[in-house]
């Protein structure tokens, strides 16, 4: 094993992976209490304004909204096989499941840009932009507002993920991970699962809880 | 035992290698280090600085308060100079003070680590602050807002005044808060020493970490409700805007919740430095761990759950305020905990007078004082009358700026010779801090008798009657900032031609004096085995430098 994976500082590289690890946990857990203060936020309006937030969230796509679901589920599906792949040794491999990932968030985020562009279209734009003649309340209005603020948020942590992902995913081809060091592959998996999560819960948020 | 020479002898490392200011010389050795020391020391340099221009706004602030009517400054003025007061105090000294420069360095020393976890991230954090202050100052130079620190919608999202260079300024500072934060949080439980058990921690690394835990999870908070203003400002969201069915008090609620807590990510590594200092100069050990760092804990979970009490008057009900109101009176239990710990500590030590520790002695006059009138805002029925006056900068002050700030002050003193390997001047020391101290208490006190007569917080000018008071007020804010030079002006000139230090000079039992003063770049050439606490003071110093052996 190259003994430049290893830091200086670090007496091996176990407790190495476990610092790189933890440290990940611990900001996985800091960023979502970003995302909390804004699902604080729509905690507060929904309950000022819950018949508008209901007829709001009915105006958005359930489908657009559920494919993407399921699109970001697989994702971490094969983010998930390109751990076990890097952990049997087959680099190239990952890789390539790491590669079918980002074509995933891709979809995503072509599936999230429609659905922006018909929004925009209807004139749902947040906040004093907004004059979507349906829904004229301002309890709509808070409900648009906080879902481009959520949805935004979030399509920025996918961009991130991908990033960060296909990063890793040169490395696989590099031949640099095997079954003895593989921490940027699992940080990066760990990352987008959160992604993942949290796109689980702005899906009911956002398209399900509606009349 | 006491002459130099000999310890230097059984000190693990002395003599081989260079010390780590002298390790790789040169700027690029500088700026692109990535040894937690280093990086602790640019902290100092740029939390002081910030801490001079900080002080000097409140100064043009005093001098304005001297008289009724206006003299000095434009009331335009006046509002944008009490905001960039409150934002660099609270952003870019309070907050990074103590972490960033003593937990920088001394965090890796009393685990007997080489470094922290992640030293290039630690280096990222320091040009980050760097960033985000440019940023902030920016801001400033730009024009400033008008808002205060605290950013109230909706008046923060329609003045017309720099807000946003300044919020993104802090959203930066954020960031790198919260790396620094991740950094200390992992290296705790990662980088101890082979036989570090929990339990043998020091306590200001438990102080570090529980301040570690709060910044995590309260600074994104922060970050989201700022960026909120921010994002109003340039594209109308209308979060915060009734015209669009927003509710301003929502504000509020977010940026407490983390701003509650931001009140414990600055005391509580001060009062790690206390814990630390009173050990040392009692030479006995706390009179109860456990309390200390239970406590520390405490109120770091406590502290999040207390916001409400900053909106009492804000359309809250009797009930929720009554909750709210409770939990902070849970916060100052802990505290109580913690200040009846370290006074039992005192009891029968070896009490050494210093300036760390006199330093102890103001810092637990003004704690209690500042904490018991905290507990009386969070009196609602008491609140109703007191919010929003000068009663409640005097509270607030009395603990950020004299609790914090003195811990500060003891850091520096105590660990000067560590850092930088020479004493300062203890007469000095002793007559600085005590001016110190009659400088604040002349700056703070008549703001209590100044707010419980009505007179209400950021006014540009008062009626007659409150002169006198705000006299006394604005002589002892000049008596502070004096002293507050006197103290920076003794470290300098010790800096230089102090006298050389022994590697232990105050017989402390703690991990970090056991390694050369001043350390080497790794901070252990062998990395050392720990086989006692830090505050075995039953054991002869050489028995406990037998105790922390190399390999
Ligand atoms: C014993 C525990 C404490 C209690 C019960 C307490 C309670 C309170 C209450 C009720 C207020 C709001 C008063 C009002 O706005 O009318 C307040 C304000 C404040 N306190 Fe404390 N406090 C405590 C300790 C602290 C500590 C340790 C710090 C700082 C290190 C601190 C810093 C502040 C600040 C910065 C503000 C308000 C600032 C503003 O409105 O601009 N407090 N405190
Ligand atoms: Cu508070």
């Amino acid at each position: 094993m190259p003994a430049s994976r290893l830091a200086e500082h670090f007496e091996d590289l176990e407790k190495q992976t476990h610092a790189a690890r933890l440290g990940m946990w611990i900001f996985l857990g800091s960023e979502t209490l970003l995302f909390g203060a804004l699902f604080g936020l729509y905690g507060a309006y929904r309950a000022m304004y819950p018949e508008a937030f209901a007829a709001a969230a009915a105006h958005n796509s359930i489908w657009i909204g559920s494919i993407n679901t399921v699109v970001l589920i697989t994702s971490s599906l094969t983010v998930a096989l390109a751990v076990v792949a890097v952990r049997a040794n087959l680099g190239r491999r990952a890789g390539v499941l790491l590669l079918v990932s980002l074509l995933f968030g891709v979809t995503f985020l072509v599936l999230k840009g429609m659905e922006y562009a018909d929004h925009i279209h209807h004139g749902i734009l947040p906040g004093s932009a907004y004059h979507f003649h349906e829904l004229p309340s301002a309890g709509a209005n808070r409900f648009f507002s906080l879902y481009y603020l959520l949805t935004g948020l979030h399509a920025l942590h996918v961009i991130a993920g991908m990033i960060f992902l296909g990063a890793v995913s040169v490395g696989c081809f590099r031949g640099r991970y095997d079954n003895r060091y593989h921490t940027p592959v699992e940080l990066g998996g760990l990352y987008w699962h959160l992604i993942d999560i949290i796109w689980i819960f702005l899906w009911p948020l956002l398209y399900l809880t509606r009349p | 035992m006491s002459d130099a020479q000999a310890q230097d002898e059984h000190a693990p490392e002395a003599g081989h290698e260079a010390d780590y200011l002298r390790a790789d010389g040169g700027l690029r050795g500088w700026l692109l280090t990535i040894d937690h020391k280093r990086i602790g020391i640019m902290f100092y340099g740029l939390v002081l600085l910030f801490l001079l221009l900080g002080g000097l706004f409140a100064m043009i602030l005093r001098a304005e308060l001297i008289t009724p009517e206006p003299t000095l400054i434009q009331a335009d003025t006046y509002n944008r100079m009490f905001t960039l007061h409150g934002v660099i105090m609270v952003w870019l000294f309070m907050i990074p003070s103590i972490p960033n420069v003593f937990g920088n360095f001394l965090l890796p020393l009393m685990l007997g680590a080489k470094d922290l976890a992640f030293p290039r991230l630690n280096l990222a954090s320091l040009y980050v602050f760097a960033l985000g202050a440019l940023v902030t100052l920016g801001g400033a130079v730009a024009g400033g807002a008008d808002t205060g620190w605290t950013f109230y919608a909706p008046y923060s999202t329609t003045t017309p005044t720099a807000v946003v260079p300044i919020v993104t300024g802090i959203f930066i500072l954020g960031v790198s808060s919260i790396m620094t934060g991740l950094n200390f949080i992992v290296t705790t439980h990662t980088m101890r020493a082979e036989g570090m058990t929990w339990t043998r921690v020091p306590l200001f690394v438990w102080a570090i970490y529980a301040t570690s835990v709060i910044i995590l999870f309260a600074t994104p908070v922060l970050g989201m409700s700022i960026t909120l203003v921010g994002i109003d400002h340039i594209y109308h969201f209308g979060i915060f805007d009734p015209a669009l069915g927003g509710d301003p008090v929502l504000f509020q609620h977010i940026f407490w919740f983390y701003s509650h807590p931001a009140v414990y990510i600055m005391i509580l590594p001060a009062m790690g430095v206390i814990s630390e200092v009173v050990s040392t100069f009692c030479q006995k050990p706390p009179a109860s761990y456990m309390a200390i760092f239970i406590s520390s804990l405490g109120i770091a979970f406590v502290g999040f759950f207390t916001w409400g009490h900053h909106m009492f008057v804000a359309g809250m009900s009797t009930f929720d305020a009554g909750v709210f109101g409770a939990l902070s009176m849970f916060v100052a239990i802990f505290s109580a905990i913690k200040v009846f710990t370290w006074v039992a500590t005192m009891y029968r030590g070896s009490i050494r007078f210093s300036t760390p520790m006199l330093y102890f002695l103001f810092f637990l006059f003004l704690f209690v004082f500042g904490g018991m009138t905290g507990v009386a805002v969070a009196t609602q029925s008491l609140d109703v009358h007191w919010h929003d006056t000068y009663f409640v900068v005097a509270h607030f002050h009395f603990i950020m700026v004299g609790a914090t700030l003195t811990g500060f002050l003891a850091a520096a003193h105590y660990w000067f010779p560590k850092m930088f390997g020479r004493m300062y001047s203890e007469r000095m020391g002793l007559l600085t801090s005590a001016a110190v101290f009659a400088g604040f208490f002349l700056t703070f006190f008549p703001q209590f008798l100044l707010g419980n007569a009505g007179m209400p917080r950021r006014y540009y000018a008062y009626p007659e009657r409150f002169q006198w008071l705000n006299a006394l007020s604005s002589g002892g804010s000049f008596l502070l900032g004096g002293a507050l030079l006197l103290t920076l002006v003794n470290l300098l000139v010790a800096l230089r031609w102090g006298r050389k230090a022994t590697p232990n000079p105050w017989d402390s039992r703690g991990f970090e004096w056991e390694t050369a003063t001043m350390p080497i770049k790794h901070n252990f050439a062998v990395p050392p085995r720990i086989q006692r606490g830090p505050y075995d003071y039953h054991l002869t110093e050489e028995e406990a430098h037998a105790r922390v052996s190399p390999g």
